[in-house]
């Protein structure tokens, strides 16, 4: 059986295709504004690279904030559950996962078969999310990429008070002006998104182990500050930003329209 | 654990809606009217005692603050002006949302129901919380600062620690003794006890009938879902003490009850049983009519069940309706004595409790979690209302350490600025995925 797993973020849309459970292929396109055409042009990057036609697909199941947009008419599957199904596949001992996006955060609780127990999602605020480290690694003149290292070199930490990227981005600014080295500004970046975070996934408890997912786990100064506010080491996936789409194919396999 | 079996069960229109319809414009029609009928107008907060000033003649038309500012809400471009019209004015966003509609109607001199804002001959409160206390006020100064106002002060909950300590009580009653001294001086007339009485035996008529219909709800099919409750509460919320609410609740009960008797569901497809806790965001009250996609109902809420219904623990051990002063047989034939049971019986009134602690609120929505055969409850982290949110966090956690499945959104009851109703959904589906509850057409293997 071949299904397909299609998450249509909010920057990026990524697709899984599955055969008997085996991944066999993958694809990636930024969403942009034309999310129906990105999400076609991610699935046939995927169906390339696994060397089969859209027919050959059986079931299919979208997730993320555009999944509306995604091509066929997949069944649709809320990213809290796809990251639940896809994390537990990836590593059978998460019970936590912390997903972070370019968007949204969210936090979930999970039980031995990656049902959901409980979770929580960051509100209409970008506190806590990837377009928060962008719009840091902007104001500090870094491309998005070095960010997470950058934050490694740090010496100290500085507490960054305000919640909110736009302030956020003022108080930047004002550390940029007061000569602090960047290097300690982009810790407190991570450390501000690492609070909102963790105080999250404290909301619907930390249960070992912790799996961090989503495009903002490869940002290794991030990792860092949620491990020193947890106080324990997490787990990251290879891949991380594709689990949820992973988890939207396993959903497809177990699940008929 | 939800079945998930697509139920089919009959449904139909509730034969009394247009009728609670008519009321509720009738009473604002009523309210703006007034003068020209040759009555007076008092407003005051739905939590007030509304029965005393009833002792003032049959031509005397209240405004209840609350359910006009939710009115509002609901007319969100209205409510937006009546919003901007406040802050304009210098009041922070962070106040309760409906004293800021209410407010801003006001202060733009725009009544919700057609032509200026109609200024009261008196105003009549009571201090449920520090809104209540400070909201009179600042209309009064809006008004020009010579309005008479009178404001009861409550503060002597909760009620578990009111029994046997009728002294806290009498605190009240007092206060009541001087407020219709105070009625008598604001408008001139000479005060009627037998009026009073008779308001009296409505509202504690009105209130008991509805935790009856609410406890009608503990059926499966439920023949009444929450958004439906919310037009038929509302009256109870606009003039709990008048004859018409108390006539129509009966009226409503009966019709209820017949539903009960044939089956009739609200929701064809309920598969799912939930509650809400506090008010809801009025401007998106569809969210209701959205989780109906999945056949999950909301049965009600902490709200409408515990702001109109006065309740109290059966011998059977079941939650259900107060038995009135009528019922058992206690004398009301004076003035202190109809005063005596209007203060004890507005104390005793549940979503009072939740102002002295979350812990009250929790044990309640433990309860109604198992009468009323829950599969999950939706607590709203309303920024509108710090009254009714303060403690929501702390439900919360008491409701997963009985392994009561819950899902929180954020929004306002009146500012709509504060509510995402897409994010709102997609936890809605992230929620009814959680239970197990698959969309229509959509099965597990």
């Amino acid at each position: 059986m071949i299904t397909a797993g299609i998450d249509v973020g909010a920057k990026w849309v990524k697709v899984v295709l599955l055969r008997d459970g085996e991944i066999i292929g993958r694809g990636r396109e930024l969403t942009g504004f034309e999310q129906k055409e990105s999400a076609s042009k991610a699935l046939a990057a995927a169906l390339q690279e696994a060397e089969l036609q859209e027919t050959h697909i059986d079931r299919t199941v979208a997730t993320g904030a555009g999944r509306n947009d995604a091509p066929g008419n997949p069944i649709e599957l809320t990213e809290v559950t796809a990251a639940a199904i896809g994390a537990v596949h990836v590593d059978g001992s998460a019970r936590t996962v912390i997903d972070v996006g370019a968007e949204e955060g969210r936090a979930v609780r999970t039980s031995e078969d990656g049902k959901v127990v409980d979770f929580a999602v960051n509100e209409k605020c970008a506190a806590g999310s990837g377009a928060f480290t962008e719009a840091m690694a902007r104001a500090l003149e870094t491309p998005v990429e070095q960010i997470g290292a950058l934050s490694l070199e740090s010496s100290q930490a500085i507490p960054m008070n305000a919640q909110c990227a736009v302030f956020a981005e003022s108080e930047v600014v004002s550390l940029l002006h007061a000569k602090t080295p960047k290097a300690d500004i982009a810790r407190a970046v991570h450390d501000a998104i690492a609070n909102r975070i963790v105080s999250m996934a404290r909301k619907v408890g930390i249960n070992e182990e912790v799996v961090v997912i989503g495009g903002v786990a490869r940002n290794v100064g991030f990792i860092d500050s949620v491990e020193r506010e947890l106080e324990l080491k997490v787990k990251v996936p290879e891949d991380p930003e594709y689990v949820s789409a992973l988890g939207a194919a396993l959903h497809a396999a177990n699940t008929e329209a | 654990m939800a079945s998930m079996a697509m139920t089919k069960y009959p449904t139909e229109p509730l034969q009394c809606w247009n009728k609670a319809k008519e009321l509720r414009q009738l009473y604002y029609e009523n309210y703006a009217k007034a003068h020209e009928k040759g009555g007076i107008r008092w407003a005051g907060g739905a939590w007030s005692f509304d029965a005393v000033p009833m002792g003032l003649g049959s031509d005397v038309y209240p405004l209840t603050s609350e359910p006009y500012a939710a009115s509002i809400a609901f007319d969100r471009e209205f409510s937006k002006r009546c919003l901007e019209a406040t802050e304009k004015k210098g009041y922070a966003r962070d106040l309760c949302s409906y004293m800021r509609n209410y407010w801003g109607s006001v202060l733009l001199n725009e009544y919700a129901f057609g032509g200026p804002f109609p200024k009261p001959d008196f105003m009549w409160q009571d201090h449920v919380c520090c809104s209540h206390a400070k909201w009179y006020q600042v209309v009064r100064e809006l008004e020009g600062g010579a309005i008479p106002y009178y404001c009861v002060d409550v503060a002597i909950g909760p009620y578990s620690e009111v029994s046997g300590k009728q002294h806290r009580v009498q605190y009240v009653v007092d206060q009541l003794h001087e407020g219709i001294e105070f009625l008598e001086s604001a408008t001139g007339r000479k005060y009627d006890d037998a009026l009073l009485i008779e308001a009296v035996k409505n509202e504690c008529r009105s209130t008991s009938v509805w935790a009856e219909i609410s406890v009608l709800n503990k059926t499966v099919p439920a023949p009444l879902d929450e958004k439906t409750m919310y037009s038929l509460y509302v009256l109870g919320t606009l003039h709990k003490a008048s004859k018409e609410v108390a006539d129509f609740y009966e009226e409503l009960r009966d019709e209820v009850r017949d539903r009960v008797a044939r089956g009739v569901a609200a929701v064809g497809n309920e598969r799912c049983r939930v509650i809400t806790d506090t008010q809801p965001p009025w401007g998106f009250l569809k969210i209701f009519r959205y989780m109906e996609k999945y056949g999950c109902i909301s049965v009600g809420s902490l709200y409408t069940f515990a702001l109109i219904g006065v309740w109290e623990d059966k011998p059977d051990g079941t939650w259900g309706p107060r038995t009135t002063p009528m019922e058992a047989g206690t004398p009301m034939e004076t003035r202190d004595q109809a005063l005596h049971i209007l203060a004890d019986w507005n104390l005793s009134k549940p979503e009072w409790q939740h102002f002295y602690s979350p812990d009250i609120k929790s044990d309640l929505m433990l309860r109604i979690a198992k009468e009323w055969k829950l599969d999950g409850m939706m607590l709203h982290y309303n920024r509108g209302c710090e009254g009714l949110s303060l403690g929501i966090a702390e439900n919360r956690l008491a409701l997963i350490d009985a392994e009561i499945p819950v899902m929180v959104f954020e929004g306002n009851m009146g500012d709509e600025s504060e509510f995402d109703e897409a994010a709102t959904r997609n936890r809605i589906d992230s929620f009814m995925e959680s239970l197990g509850i698959k969309r229509p057409g959509e099965v597990l293997q």
